[in-house]
């Protein structure tokens, strides 16, 4: 019992690292209706960014966490303005074809840059005392982990339903044309989603980072694709869906490694998603649409 | 005389998507060789009955039947080798495809050739593909498309891809050809031409047509019945001049020229 | 007269396939062609192969299918416990491996193939990993270490192979069954109403296009001595998408094309790879932003060469008629 809680604590830990990674993809396909395969990447230079504020730079974990973010929502929009924007009325399969090419862009260009060698996280730059409550010992990362992601999802919900730019964001994921037509600047909305969506992934970077003390260039990869999965399996486009699907998804992968099935983990993911997409396309929180004919 | 036989018979048939009634109760009766109307202002669901007739859509109540076969719950190519085809508000073509080979594609439910035949080039797979190229060749002439007919059919004039779609929709050889807006966009001269094509085909094909169409002179002037659809409910049928008069009508319309 | 043109260009390509690899087989043994370049050339052939049978989900079908390393995988696998856990010969293996992709491929096809678009991308990619992450943990097959696998591959079988793939696919592809596909590529609720049954057509290109890739999968285990889920990942499935999208959606020679340029670079680039990487990335980002079509668009290259002959006739019709 003791043991099952236990993983429970560890899955909710890694299913809100996903959560915060499943935001960016799913406020990004709401607006754009694209899968941006870079924010995997993204997340990947989050995690190198705090590494070396930390490391480098000596900075304490919330100024690095900081730097990071704002780093990730620079970098986010410059692969916005650069790869997709040129892209907004080609085919999806185009949009997607560069997304594609923007990750292993990045990824390949990080391993260039500075070789596929991984690197230590310090893990010691937070004091943290671990907690036992009935027998379960919680670790200070994940309290952490689980502290940080509540504020940035709260602060988030704030953004998106009482700020000008959230209600911009909600309109153009609504109607593009209807949002333009009523004054509404749609290219700075898209610019700030992909901003705030890939803020999310840096910090969720640098928390990774802690919980896991390894990072390496290739990281972003499957974090990134079970983190679209979580956003699919909660409703892609809407922000609840991907808290709810990242956190789900965390605790499912925990509950098969505790039964025995940690070799299977990584496939779990791919499975829930195979089934989602047959059973209910729209994940657990959307709608069915139909396209019109 | 065209013979009276019931072709096609509509009972009660609507859809609601969530708590929303798209289309409801509609009871709906064509003749054998009819040419009928079906109007009713922007969003009335004329689209979406066509949609529930086709197959895209499955009735969440009603029946649908085509000479006494229900319809119901068939997938959309199904009801097409059953007799029903149909042509697109916003064109659909295979833009890519020359216009033989969108007309081509009608044809394939007639295929003799197998996958295999065709994969080994087997005698069958020579004989089945002239036969269907030398037929959609006669027929491309009928429209006269046949100039065009190895022209890709998206770098057609707007004119002459509608006259494909409607070409493309009879190759399948329905009994019953439905034509979603085929006047859409169109100049008065264009439209007078449809307006001949279509009695051409008609009497060609001896087909029963089902048309939605905005252009009131164009429904009036050749449809011999026409039903009437607004907020998914009909609120009338009859001949165009029993429409024309009928209050309802001119209310569902509200102020919008009826004649 | 069409189809008598057809059948001579189509008889042209065999003798001149038959030629050349009769031509290729005296250099191999004769040591002119040295074995770095055999390698290479056995490399190509077995890219040209994926690049032909994705091309068929993908160019002709419009089924926007990321997950090719996982028939290749299957392929692969299958092929490797064929020769060496049963004994059996070469060319079984090969026709076992297409059976057991084309198999995965209509497990994972009925279901997926209901999804458009990035649903469909998303769920075969996943069905690729989850390939890989089954190999991995299956012991009898050597879980990450891998199968070591003899050096089975000669040239005759791999030419063979190679014609007969395009063979098929073009044949298919040229064909009512083949127009149906594209028809479901060019609108698919169109293709509904003209009676195709886009489902079945679907899941006949996946199937068609998993047989191949389980080929070039026999191919590919008896050519490297050796396999490993790694050789599986997302990387080999986007390599193989790149040679479709590179030499045009809907061109098999643009496909071919590609297949061979950039096996020729990567091999070039084999002691650099995350330089050939990057080259790659830019190059399928520079190309979607500035001719998304590709290289070919949908012609094919025989078009360049009747274009002179039918100037009248209209043009397009060439691409449409030609065999091989």
């Amino acid at each position: 019992m003791e043991q099952l809680i236990q993983q429970l604590v560890n899955g909710i830990s890694l299913g809100s690292i996903y959560a915060l990674i499943a935001l960016g993809y799913t406020m990004v396909y709401g607006i754009v209706k694209l899968i941006n395969f870079a924010h995997g990447d993204v997340f990947m230079v989050g995690a190198f960014i705090g590494f070396y504020s930390i490391t480098v730079l000596h900075l304490g974990f919330f100024p690095a966490l900081l730097i990071s973010m704002v780093a990730c929502a620079i970098f986010g929009v410059l692969i916005e303005r650069i790869a997709y924007k040129p892209l907004r009325n080609a085919t999806r399969i185009a949009a997607l074809i560069t997304a594609i090419g923007v990750s292993l862009f990045i990824e390949y260009g990080t391993i260039y840059i500075r070789g596929a060698q991984p690197e230590a996280y310090p893990s010691n730059i937070v004091p943290l005392k671990s907690l036992e409550i009935f027998g379960v010992k919680i670790s200070g990362q994940s309290i952490l982990i689980l502290a940080v992601s509540l504020c940035l999802m709260i602060i988030l919900q704030f953004i998106v339903h009482k700020t000008k730019i959230g209600k911009a964001m909600r309109a153009v994921s609504h109607d593009q044309d209807a949002a333009k037509l009523m004054g509404i600047n749609v290219n700075n909305t898209i610019s700030a989603t992909f901003a705030i969506g890939s803020a999310l992934a840096g910090a969720a970077g640098v928390v990774f980072g802690m919980y896991y003390t390894k990072i390496e260039p290739l990281m972003g990869i499957i974090p990134g694709l079970k983190a679209f999965v979580a956003a699919v399996l909660g409703g892609i486009g809407i922000i609840p869906g991907a808290m709810a699907g990242g956190l789900l998804l965390g605790v499912i992968e925990a509950l098969v490694s505790a039964a025995g099935g940690s070799l299977f983990r990584d496939a779990v993911a791919f499975v829930v998603l195979i089934l989602i997409l047959i059973f209910r396309p729209a994940g657990l929180f959307g709608k069915n649409v139909r396209e019109k004919v | 005389m065209r013979t009276k036989t019931q072709l096609l018979k509509v009972e009660n048939a609507g859809i609601r998507f969530g708590g929303l009634k798209a289309v409801s109760g509609v009871n709906l009766e064509l003749l054998q060789g009819e040419l009928v109307g079906l109007i009713g202002p922007n969003g009335a669901g004329k689209t979406t009955f066509f949609n529930l007739l086709t197959g895209v859509y499955v009735p969440t109540e009603g029946t649908i039947s085509l000479a006494g076969e229900k319809l119901n719950g068939n997938k959309p190519y199904k009801i097409t080798k059953k007799g029903i085809s149909r042509t697109f508000q916003n064109i659909r073509l295979f833009g890519e495809l020359s216009v033989l080979d969108n007309v081509k594609v009608a044809y394939h439910s007639l295929a003799k050739h197998s996958i295999f035949s065709s994969i080994f080039r087997l005698p069958s797979h020579f004989s089945g593909e002239r036969e269907m190229e030398e037929r959609a060749i006669e027929f491309l002439k009928i429209f006269k498309l046949d100039n065009v007919q190895h022209e890709m059919a998206k770098n057609l004039p707007y004119g002459q891809q509608r006259r494909l779609e409607i070409a493309r929709a009879l190759a399948a050889n329905p009994k019953l050809l439905l034509l979603d807006e085929p006047a859409a966009g169109m100049n008065p001269q264009e439209t007078d031409e449809l307006m001949n094509l279509i009695a051409l085909i008609r009497e060609k094909f001896s087909l029963t047509i089902l048309l939605i169409e905005h252009d009131m002179n164009l429904v009036m002037g050749v449809c011999e019945r026409i039903y009437v659809l607004d907020h998914g409910q009909l609120i009338a049928d009859g001949t165009p001049e029993e429409i024309r008069n009928n209050p309802k009508v001119i209310e569902a319309y509200l102020g919008e020229e009826v004649s | 007269m069409k189809k008598l043109n057809n059948a001579k260009g189509f008889w042209g390509s065999v003798v001149l396939a038959v030629v050349f690899a009769v031509v290729v087989q005296f250099l191999i043994n004769g040591g002119t062609l040295n074995p770095f370049y055999v390698n290479a050339l056995f490399s190509i052939g077995i890219n040209i192969i994926l690049a032909a049978s994705l091309h068929l989900i993908i160019g002709i079908t419009g089924q926007f299918s990321i997950g090719h390393s996982g028939f290749l995988a299957v392929g692969a696998y299958v092929s490797a416990i064929i020769t060496m856990k049963l004994g059996l010969p070469f060319p079984v293996a090969i026709l076992a491996a297409g059976a057991a992709a084309a198999v995965a491929g209509l497990v994972i096809g009925v279901p997926t193939l209901r999804l458009r678009g990035d649903y469909l991308a998303i769920a075969t990619l996943g069905f690729a990993e989850i390939m890989r992450i089954v190999f991995l943990n299956i012991d009898y097959v050597g879980g990450a270490s891998g199968m070591t696998v003899s050096h089975l591959i000669t040239w005759p079988w791999l030419i063979a192979c190679v014609a007969i793939t395009i063979i098929i696919i073009v044949n298919f592809t040229n064909s009512t069954h083949g127009r149906a596909c594209i028809s479901i590529r060019e609108n698919e609720i169109a293709a509904d109403a003209m009676g195709i049954n886009t489902t079945y057509y679907k899941v006949m290109a996946f199937v068609i296009g998993a047989f191949f890739a389980g080929v070039a999968g026999a191919l590919h285990a008896h050519n490297f001595y050796i396999i490993q889920p790694t050789n599986f990942g997302f990387l080999k499935s986007f390599d193989i998408l790149i040679f479709v999208v590179l030499g045009g959606l809907g061109s098999m020679s643009g496909a071919v094309l590609a297949a061979i340029l950039l096996t020729i670079i990567s091999t070039f680039l084999a002691n650099y790879p995350e330089v050939r990487m990057v080259i790659y990335s830019l190059v399928l980002i520079a190309m979607m932003l500035f001719r998304p079509q590709g290289l070919m668009g949908t012609k094919e290259i025989t078009s360049f060469f009747k274009l002179g002959k039918s100037a009248q006739g209209g043009s397009q019709d060439a691409n449409k008629n030609t065999v091989a």
